[in-house]
């Protein structure tokens, strides 16, 4: 047998040596799919690493790829590889700010990016980065006139690379040889809650053995599809697209554009994939919308087999016995009149595997795609642990858990509650760190997630929130945050929540609605309203909003250590909670500390007596101008339920 | 895309046109040019007479006197479609679309005076016809792409709204693939962001298909901000002519549109 390839510009030739005609891409352009095959991308790696070479790119260097999921941004990213160098993928809707820092801190020297949005922030940070020399724009629309000596165009770096290869024809090949699987293949940069992110180093070894291992667990094949849709700076797109890809040889399918993403799916039909639970749950909210605004034959339909599919759908697809035969019956009816035409609808109809990860999942929202037979399973990790730490193996898979941890991995729980992990994935540094280093990875090798949870009886870990972030009320009752604002975002009727009540006597909260699914209740009652604050100021949605914290109370009362940590006050916002104003992460977490010392009028607001509040506000609209916006907002009281209470009304 | 942006020759030129219905006078002795590639704005208050002035450019109206030059061919009277067939393209201050039709639909139909197969040969869709169905559908594609509607390529136009319709008009008239291309307020009824998507398309349909451009518009901002040189109109006369600088400083504008101390 002869050894495995081991780095990945050697996968990639592999691969095009396996399977030269399979398709590696696919992108849709001019309303067609494009195919290129494996031959293909190996040859227009190979003309771009000379290209990037003749550029001067030298073994060592960093390359920036930054823009939405293009064929020709990974393809930089192989390239990069292949000499040696550094592919460092940028969130293509950062600030330029905040993407200076970023190319500062991993001293950046060239960049592949998207389109003219991307050269403009790229520009105007320039400055401030002397260490960048070249930007190379795939898309060059817009850009006729720039006259920057930085800048140079796709098809001239590939004549470049072609020029270059004629002439040095050992090169690319010879560039491989020096390749180490030691080398650090990619830095990915954390979106940190606190201060400025952190680029996390991972060598070829860790990514491609993490691969290996997923690929190995649920058994992906060349004839896999994945649509890549999240950012490609976020290390799940890395790993479960561009590693995974290069193991098992699977196609990538780049959508059009981000707002086709939901026809594309449906015309590729993956076979995998991969989504935060914000997107199933805008998936099943839009769903649920379009239902309600059905007819009543096909309201009715849906309805009652729904039901069947909540009863019995789930123990079907984990191939559980003891399942009436009725059930079985009305479920395979229900596959050809509902659940098939909708995981068709949706491009579900082929998804062998769907994961969900980085944050809890709703009970809803997870029973509603496995009882229609959607294998959907969560997973947890981070960047530093090249996510794959635990994760639900078919047909063993629990709502409240990650599932058990993945083979190779180690995790331990510390006295204080927060998990350790020590894995092969494990990242090799934070980049330019070592003191963060040092304090995140101790003298045994695990890693720190600062994430508080235990194991179950089953194996299974249990995540409950942030170690840092687990406080306590006054009376010294146990105060999760996340985990209540996790209960009240499962209602579709909000999108965000912020809770507070750490030293406090009482729990309180903000709230954000969710425009799309509150404006559609509006608009069937017939309310009229403007836009978000007006919407979110009505007293019937006020109320709306009362009742879901209340049956959320109501859930509480039934923990008995929780049971005090009822929401007993709380505010709908006037505006949406924006990463734009750093109130939320770039991956859309709550920014809390943050958030309370921005609205520190409101908290305290919420903590008195009174029963409104006049709050101003700066904030940045999406063309870049900020502006204030203001209102009075009005404080509810919500109700709370004792234990005895709870257990009578359930 | 074409390299364009060269201000050059004059493309259209109007000569001393005047228009009357019965005793409404709306042009009275109108001349102004508009150059290869370039941007011109019609500006003028409430019934000046600039969306006459446009269906004059595009034959809906024949003036009774002066005549209309497009690429040095005079003429008095001439049909929109002779007009469209030359290269002049529109779109309109009331969306007029087909609102049953999707969008991908709506901009074939921009295609329609390039088509040679006839109905029959459509009917069967083969050989010829096919190869020309396919060569308008890509060029329907690129401007899809150019003004990136993608994700309502099959949405009925009736269910968007007004900003995409908008969009959509114009994805429509650019379908034909115009040397000139008169925009008649294309921003109007928009918000502050949808304005400024339109004005970069418009700017970008001007910088990289060197289409010329006839734009009426109130906004004074966008006006100045996209175009190259400004007519302003007032009760059917020309009260100036000039680069934005010039008009936004003419005294007898400035009278116009505050009105004069009498």
């Amino acid at each position: 047998m002869t050894e495995q390839p081991d780095t990945f510009p050697r996968l990639l030739l592999q691969q095009a040596r396996l399977r030269p005609a399979r398709p590696a891409f696919r992108e849709k352009d001019l309303g067609i799919w494009q195919t290129w095959t494996w031959a293909q991308v190996a040859d227009e790696v190979r003309i771009l690493a000379c290209g990037l070479a003749a550029l001067g790119f030298e073994r060592g260097d960093r390359l920036a790829v930054i823009g939405d999921n293009r064929p020709r941004l990974y393809w930089a990213m192989m390239a990069a590889q292949a000499l040696g160098g550094v592919p460092v993928p940028l969130y293509q809707d950062a600030v330029a700010v905040e993407m200076a820092f970023v190319l500062q801190d991993a001293d950046v020297g060239f960049a592949v990016v998207e389109d003219q949005e991307q050269v403009d922030k790229l520009l105007e940070v320039l400055p401030q980065c002397p260490r960048l020399k070249h930007i190379c724009f795939d898309d060059p629309r817009g850009l006729r006139h720039y006259r920057q000596t930085e800048l140079t165009g796709f098809e001239d770096l590939r004549a470049a690379g072609r020029e270059f290869a004629r002439r040095s024809p050992g090169f690319f090949a010879g560039e491989l040889e020096k390749g180490r699987p030691s080398d650090v293949a990619v830095i990915l940069y954390t979106s940190g809650t606190t201060g400025h992110p952190k680029g996390v180093s991972q060598t070829h070894a860790a990514m491609i053995q993490t691969a290996r291992v997923l690929v190995a667990f649920d058994g992906f094949v060349d004839k896999d599809e994945i649509l890549c849709y999240l950012p490609m700076a976020w290390v799940g797109d890395f790993l479960y697209s561009y590693a995974q890809m290069h193991v098992a040889g699977l196609c990538l399918n780049c959508p059009e554009s981000p707002d086709t993403v939901m026809t594309d799916l449906r015309e590729i039909g993956p076979t995998y994939y991969f989504g935060p639970p914000r997107v199933y749950e805008s998936i099943l909210t839009q769903v649920m919308i379009r239902i309600e605004d059905a007819g009543w034959i096909k309201r009715r339909m849906f309805h009652g087999f729904m039901a069947v599919a909540k009863r019995a759908g789930m123990g079907i697809l984990e191939g559980k016995s003891g399942i009436p035969l009725k059930d079985r019956l009305l479920y395979r009816l229900g596959e050809i009149l509902v659940y098939g035409p909708l995981k068709n609808v949706l491009g579900m109809s082929r998804v062998r595997v769907a994961y969900t990860g980085g944050e809890a999942i709703g009970p809803d929202l997870f029973d509603f795609y496995r009882s229609i037979g959607i294998n959907l399973k969560q997973l947890y990790g981070m960047t530093e642990t090249c996510v794959t730490v635990c994760m639900h193996a078919s047909g063993d898979v629990k709502l409240e858990t990650v599932g058990p941890p993945m083979p190779g991995v180690e995790v331990r729980i510390a006295d204080s509650g927060e998990v350790l992990v020590r894995s092969p994935g494990l990242m090799k540094e934070y980049h330019k760190r070592p003191d963060a280093t040092r304090e995140a990875i101790d003298a045994e090798g695990f890693f720190h997630t600062g994430d508080a949870g235990y194991f179950d009886a089953g194996g299974h870990l249990k995540i409950i929130d942030r170690a840092k972030d687990v406080g306590r009320l006054a009376d010294g009752t146990l105060f999760a945050p996340k985990y209540l604002e996790n209960k009240l975002k499962f209602f579709p009727y909000i999108k965000e929540a912020v809770c507070f009540g750490h030293g406090r006597d009482k729990v309180c909260a903000f709230i954000n609605i969710d425009m799309a699914a509150i404006g559609n209740w509006a608009e069937r009652r017939n309310l009229p309203y403007t836009g978000y604050a007006d919407l979110a100021s009505q007293s019937a949605v006020l109320d709306l909003v009362r009742e879901c914290v209340e049956k959320a109370n109501r859930d509480l009362a039934q923990d008995s250590t929780l049971a005090n940590s009822q929401i007993q006050r709380f505010l709908v916002l006037h505006k949406e909670l924006e990463a734009d104003d750093g109130e939320l992460t770039r991956t859309r977490k709550v920014r809390r500390r943050h958030i309370a010392d921005k609205y520190a009028v409101l908290v305290d607001a919420l903590y008195s007596d009174r029963t409104s509040c006049f709050v101003e506000t700066q904030m940045r609209f999406e063309d870049g101008r900020s502006g204030t916006v203001s209102a009075d907002l009005r404080i509810v009281e919500a109700k709370t339920f004792g234990a005895a209470a709870a257990r009578k009304a359930a | 895309m074409t390299a364009g942006r060269e201000i050059g020759r004059p493309i259209l030129e109007i000569d001393g046109v005047s228009l009357a219905f019965g005793g409404v006078v709306a042009l009275q002795g109108v001349s102004f040019d508009v150059r290869e590639h370039e941007i011109r704005a019609i500006i003028g208050p409430n019934g000046a007479g600039k969306s006459s002035m446009l269906n004059v450019i595009n034959g809906v109206y024949h003036p009774q006197q002066g005549t209309v030059a497009f690429k040095g061919r005079k003429r008095r009277n001439v049909d929109p479609h002779e007009a469209a067939q030359q290269g002049i393209a529109r779109t309109f201050q009331n969306i007029a679309l087909f609102r049953g039709m999707t969008v991908l639909d709506n901009i074939m139909t921009g295609r329609n005076l390039k088509m040679k197969s006839n109905f029959l040969q459509q009917a069967v869709y083969w050989g010829a016809a096919k190869r020309e169905e396919l060569e308008h559908r890509a060029k329907a594609e690129a401007v899809i792409d150019f003004l990136e509607i993608q994700h309502i390529r099959k949405t009925p136009v009736g269910r968007l709204p007004y900003g995409l319709q908008k969009r959509v008009e114009l994805a429509r008239a650019l379908a034909a693939e115009p040397e000139l291309l008169l925009l008649d307020e294309p921003m109007a009824g928009m918000n502050l962001e949808e304005k400024q998507d339109m004005s970069r398309f418009v700017l970008d349909v001007n910088d990289q298909m060197g289409t010329s451009i006839v734009l009426i518009e109130h906004d004074m901002s966008v006006v100045m901000d996209l175009s190259d040189r400004v007519v302003v109109l007032d009760y059917g006369r020309k009260i100036a002519d000039g680069t934005p600088d010039e008009v936004r400083n003419d005294r007898g504008v400035i009278d116009a549109y505050l009105g004069v101390a009498h």
